[in-house]
């Protein structure tokens, strides 16, 4: 655990380091804020009339998969910690300022890069929070890159704008780190509405930023990926054609361009769970992940080639998995990135439960899907 | 009946084909081939559709394409600019008629 040096944590309070439409669950010691608790919720919802009664695990079995296991490992995903200078309100890490204790420390940092060495993972994927934020950020960048791994960072684009993060741009440009940023929208009102005001117009000067040193422009070291999850109780739509339209919808308004979209449904866990129980909405959403199962999905789902480290850590098979408190199930222990040992991980079953019908709910339930054809 | 309109008849309406199985099948393969991406995307396609829904007044279409808008992308500016293309329309329908009222008044009165 690091405590990360109070000035710095100041900073990041006010709306001018980044918006803050809610706060942490953590910080309202809403029971929420228990991944137990959570799991719980979701339990409580009603979902019998559904497929396979949306347990996950027997629709897997009906596709033939009883034994759900990984394939090979090609991401080392870190999530360094729940330090963010926002607080949307969708946010499944239940991030914000308040969360200074669960940042992770060096020893750990190190932990990681031992354990990676041991792996073939071609990709180490830096999540948080805002990862920036954490003070072995940069340690773990350069350690990365030194060997010779893909770096991706997730960034929120408004933590560039802090004072202290000016050079970074230009820093990740130098070692071809791909940025995948947050955008839920190409305009502003959706943006704003989910990550808080004034997210939009910070967000474009962030991007104007990484244009400036050569992201965006098709450079495979300069890669600029944009990530949208939808503002609200709906699914993602058509990535393809969203790609298309944002494209030419940031270029054309604001002279902004980006390599490609990813487009994620949002997970009923934290605070995005919270405002759909608020909003009255999580007994007819769940409902619509899984009519919209689709077993296409499957086979490549990122719990399938990625293990998941937390800020203490501990190993899990996807970061959704992680902010439910359900690690990786090896047979008599719980496993440690300290005692890394990836034969053992290979072998494991990975662990599912109502929540993963959010990853596999496929694109393309239109209106179609109201009609019980 | 205790009331004419239903939300549990949107998720239902296949089984109008109770009736004609056939007229059903082939009104179903219309509709989905018309909502096709096509030349025009299917973003595109609900926002017209929900710009229709307003003029034909009809809860469950609008229901459908407003959900529909926002998940093919669509933000609440947008879809408001729709409905306001249906209302303008709707407006400027009665408004040109008024020439017909014009004519009529002109040839008629002193």
């Amino acid at each position: 655990m690091v405590e990360v040096q109070s000035e710095s944590v100041e900073e990041l309070e006010g709306v001018e380091a980044g918006a803050k439409p809610t706060t942490s669950l953590y910080r309202r010691r809403s029971p929420l804020s228990s991944p137990q608790y959570q799991i719980e919720r979701l339990a409580a919802v009603d979902l019998s009339h559904t497929p396979h009664q949306a347990d996950f695990a027997k629709t897997l079995a009906s596709q033939g998969i009883q034994t759900f296991r990984p394939a090979r490992l090609e991401n080392f995903q870190i999530n360094v910690g729940k330090l963010c200078n926002m607080t949307c309100r969708h946010c499944h890490v239940d991030a914000g300022p308040d969360r200074v204790q669960e940042n992770m420390d060096r020893a750990t940092v190190d932990a990681c890069l031992r354990a990676l060495d041991q792996t073939e993972a071609h990709t180490v994927d830096l999540t948080g929070g805002a990862p920036e934020l954490n003070p072995h950020f940069r340690y773990l960048v350069e350690e990365c890159v030194a060997r010779g791994k893909h770096v991706i960072d997730r960034c929120n684009l408004t933590v560039l704008l802090l004072p202290r993060m000016q050079d970074l741009p230009e820093w990740f440009a130098e070692r071809g780190v791909e940025i995948i940023c947050s955008l839920p929208h190409y305009r502003k009102f959706n943006t704003d509405a989910q990550r808080g005001d004034g997210t939009f117009e910070k967000s474009i000067e962030a991007l104007r930023r990484l244009n400036a040193v050569g992201y965006g422009n098709g450079d495979p070291q300069r890669r600029l990926t944009l990530m949208s999850n939808p503002a609200g109780a709906f699914l993602a739509g058509n990535q393809a054609k969203m790609e298309q339209e944002w494209k030419a919808g940031l270029e054309k308004n604001h002279g902004v361009r980006f390599d490609r979209l990813i487009a994620l449904n949002n997970m009923p866990i934290s605070r995005f769970l919270e405002w759909l129980e608020q909003s009255g909405n999580l007994q007819r959403y769940m409902e619509v992940l899984v009519n919209a199962y689709n077993p296409a999905t499957v086979a490549g789902l990122m719990c399938r080639n990625t293990l998941s480290v937390s800020w203490d850590g501990r190993l899990f098979d996807c970061d959704f998995n992680q902010m439910l408190d359900l690690e990786c199930q090896l047979p008599g222990q719980r496993p440690h990135i300290r005692d890394f040992d990836p034969k053992l991980l290979a072998q494991r079953e990975i662990v599912t439960g109502t929540h993963c019908f959010g990853c596999t709910a496929g694109a393309g339930s239109s209106c179609g899907g109201a009609i019980d054809a | 009946m205790e009331q004419y309109y239903k939300p549990e008849h949107l998720p239902h309406f296949g089984q109008i084909g109770e009736g004609s199985p056939e007229l059903a099948e082939k009104f179903f393969a219309y509709y989905g081939a018309v909502f096709a991406d096509g030349a025009l995307s299917v973003r595109e396609k609900a926002l017209i559709a929900l710009a229709v829904a307003h003029t034909v007044q009809c809860p469950y279409c609008i229901d459908a394409y407003s959900k529909e808008c926002l998940q093919q992308g669509s933000d609440l500016e947008q879809m408001t600019e729709a409905v306001h293309v249906a209302t303008a329309i709707r407006g400027g329908a009665s408004l040109i008629h008024g020439l017909q009222m014009l004519d009529h008044v002109k040839q008629v009165a002193m």
